[in-house]
């Protein structure tokens, strides 16, 4: 396989993960918070195609009314955990995109700040950076969270882990930035368009910036599966996504307790389904690290 | 010696840095121990007003600082409002059950990735480098969590295993630890092998393609001591690094496992602190895991020190 082939194969397949749980809403056959009491902890139910109806009340599939069809069994409230995962994949995936997204941006401004001016905002950065990688970053998450309100709406918390997550994510993207952006600075084109009179601002967007992509997109695939991690801790700490919204991070908690580990196996979905979204990112991470890429896209150099 | 007092002043200094920011961070963040009670209709806000004044939380800033300075020195680490003791004691078994776990991971990790690691760069291009290849990635997307639970899960079912908490009841015994170390370990290990196992084969194989190899190899020293006694040592810098740099995601992932695991360490204690909103106890934990970090990174600069002379000559 080339590499052209491989990041194709991991992206359509990472999109069809991620579109798996956008469409959970027409995907999963219940809502994620619809209980079925009378099923608690329903093993996963075995298939009868005859039975099956597809495309019913705007859904891809279900069955009629006093029957049920949980495809990967219920949890303690009878809730379906093939929906419930679907549904908390929402939450689990988008909260790594977004919070990824926030920390590579705090990292491009804040690195490229920092190699381009270099001086004292130089300094001040990185020593701030060094502050924040002193801690172990579940702890540093997790002191963070610590002075925060426990006490939240879902979708305040969903909005507080992106802050957090990606808030204190910013100090790796910024020094690998800060590097490439160093070494730009110096490089001839940059120097000659800068005697011809070009502004800083000028400079940034049209020279440094681009050099600087390949750096962000590396990034990214290691960043992505890493917050959608920390999230899943968080939540699975229960300080984060909180009932009864699911999360990959607080359904893993319900399969913690006795009785599920016992008994109930299927409530290992969430942590299993982690495993294929992981797999894509680390061969998009592998395939874009390999070492013709990462010369091409080093900047500085090159050639 | 003088590089040894530098990373030393340098630690402490992030150690100081980490303290103070904490402590700004903590007077930005809203509410504090006493917030609940003041929700509470039965408690005046004059009693809450009292017990703040009671526990020194209405003073400024920096003399909160100094006071938790001096509480350091004396080995306190301030004073906790839940547990209603200082919080030295509470840490210091914490402490020792979390090093106890993670200090031996570490060494079973290292102690298998290197032959592993070590044996995938001299079998590059053979069918076996490739299956490994493969079943690592596959083990470096497994995350922490799911080993703890699924071995959680293994050990409730067959008993083979205690599941969770580090002595059973009675007298502590050697044997009676080690067998409750068996699990949470192993969990740690699974989650460290894949990456320190790539990274041996990487810093190995390059120098195994290096041409001093090549000459040795010429020069007929054998194939053993061309490994560990010559090659080895080279690949050693990058390796020593990432011993560093590993250490903070173990100690990440041994809260994790300690929380799931039932292990008496730092990390339940963490999250026990986080949920009464005892912040004397959260920031002696969190000072604790950066010195921690800290250390290993002293550490892994002194053995680079002891190992490379370049770095001596500078």
């Amino acid at each position: 396989m080339t590499r052209r082939t491989k990041i194709a194969a991991a992206l359509v397949f990472l999109g069809i993960l991620h579109g798996l749980a956008i469409f959970a809403g027409f995907l999963a056959p219940y809502p994620y918070a619809e209980q079925h009491r009378e099923f608690p902890y329903a093993p996963p139910t075995r298939i009868d195609l005859s039975r099956l109806q597809f495309l019913v009340h705007g859904r891809l599939f279900g069955v009629r009314e006093p029957g049920v069809v949980f495809l990967l069994g219920s949890d303690a409230y009878g809730r379906d955990v093939f929906s419930r995962l679907l549904y908390g994949g929402r939450v689990s995936l988008l909260t790594g995109l977004l919070a990824a997204f926030l920390s590579l941006g705090l990292g491009l401004a804040l690195g490229t700040a920092a190699g381009f001016y270099g001086g004292w905002l130089d300094r001040l950065l990185m020593r701030g950076g060094e502050l924040v990688m002193a801690l172990p970053w579940l702890y540093l998450l997790l002191g963070v969270r610590a002075f925060l309100p426990l006490h939240i709406t879902t979708v305040q918390a969903f909005f507080l882990l992106i802050a957090i997550i990606g808030g204190v994510g910013w100090v790796r993207p910024a020094r690998l930035i800060r590097g490439v952006v160093l070494s730009a600075r110096e490089r001839g084109f940059v120097l000659a368009a800068r005697g011809f009179g070009a502004s800083d601002a000028y400079l940034i967007r049209r020279h440094i910036l681009p050099l600087t992509l390949g750096v962000v997109l590396t990034q990214a695939t290691v960043l992505i599966p890493q917050y959608i991690l920390a999230e899943v801790a968080l939540s699975f700490l229960g300080l984060g996504v909180s009932e009864p919204v699911p999360s990959w991070g607080n359904m893993l908690a319900e399969a913690q307790q006795y009785h599920a580990l016992v008994a109930h196996g299927w409530m290992l979905a969430p942590g299993l389904a982690i495993i294929p979204v992981l797999l894509g990112y680390l061969l998009l991470a592998d395939t874009l690290l390999e070492k013709g890429v990462r010369r091409i896209f080093r900047g500085g150099k090159c050639v | 010696m003088r590089y040894i007092g530098r990373r030393l002043l340098h630690g402490l200094l992030l150690l100081v840095g980490v303290s103070v920011l904490s402590f700004v961070f903590a007077e930005l963040a809203p509410g504090d121990y006493f917030s609940e009670l003041r929700a509470d209709p039965r408690v005046s806000a004059e009693a809450v007003a009292a017990l703040r004044t009671q526990y020194g939380l209405d003073r400024p800033l920096p003399v909160r600082y100094a006071a938790w300075v001096a509480s350091v020195l004396r080995g306190d680490f301030g004073y906790s409002l839940a547990y209603n003791s200082p919080v030295g004691p509470l840490l210091w078994g914490r402490v020792r059950a979390t090093l106890l776990l993670t200090g031996t991971a570490t060494f079973l990790a290292w102690l298998l990735a290197l032959p592993l690691g070590i044996w995938n760069a001299t079998a590059r291009g053979t069918w076996f480098d490739s299956v490994s290849k493969v079943v690592l990635s596959f083990l470096l997307a497994i995350p922490d969590l799911l080993w703890a639970i699924v071995f959680l899960m293994l050990a409730v079912e067959t008993g083979w295993f205690p599941a969770g908490g580090m002595v059973s009841p009675g007298p502590e015994r050697v044997e009676d630890v080690a067998w409750h170390l068996v699990l949470p370990v192993a969990v740690l290990v699974l989650g460290m092998l894949p990456t320190l196992v790539r990274h041996v084969r990487a810093s190995m194989a390059e120098a195994i393609d290096s041409p001093f190899a090549l000459s040795a190899r010429a020069q007929g020293i054998p194939r053993q001591r061309l490994l560990f006694r010559h090659l080895l040592p080279a690949a050693a810098n990058p390796l020593i690094s990432l011993f560093g740099f590993s250490l903070g995601t173990l100690l990440s992932a041994s809260l994790l496992v300690e929380v799931v695991m039932g292990w008496p360490g730092l990390g339940p204690l963490f999250l026990e602190a986080i949920m009464a909103r005892d912040f004397a106890l959260v920031l002696a934990v969190v000072m604790l895991s950066a010195s921690l970090l800290v250390v290993g990174n002293l550490l892994a600069d002194i053995l680079l020190y002891r190992m490379d002379p370049r770095i001596r000559m500078q």
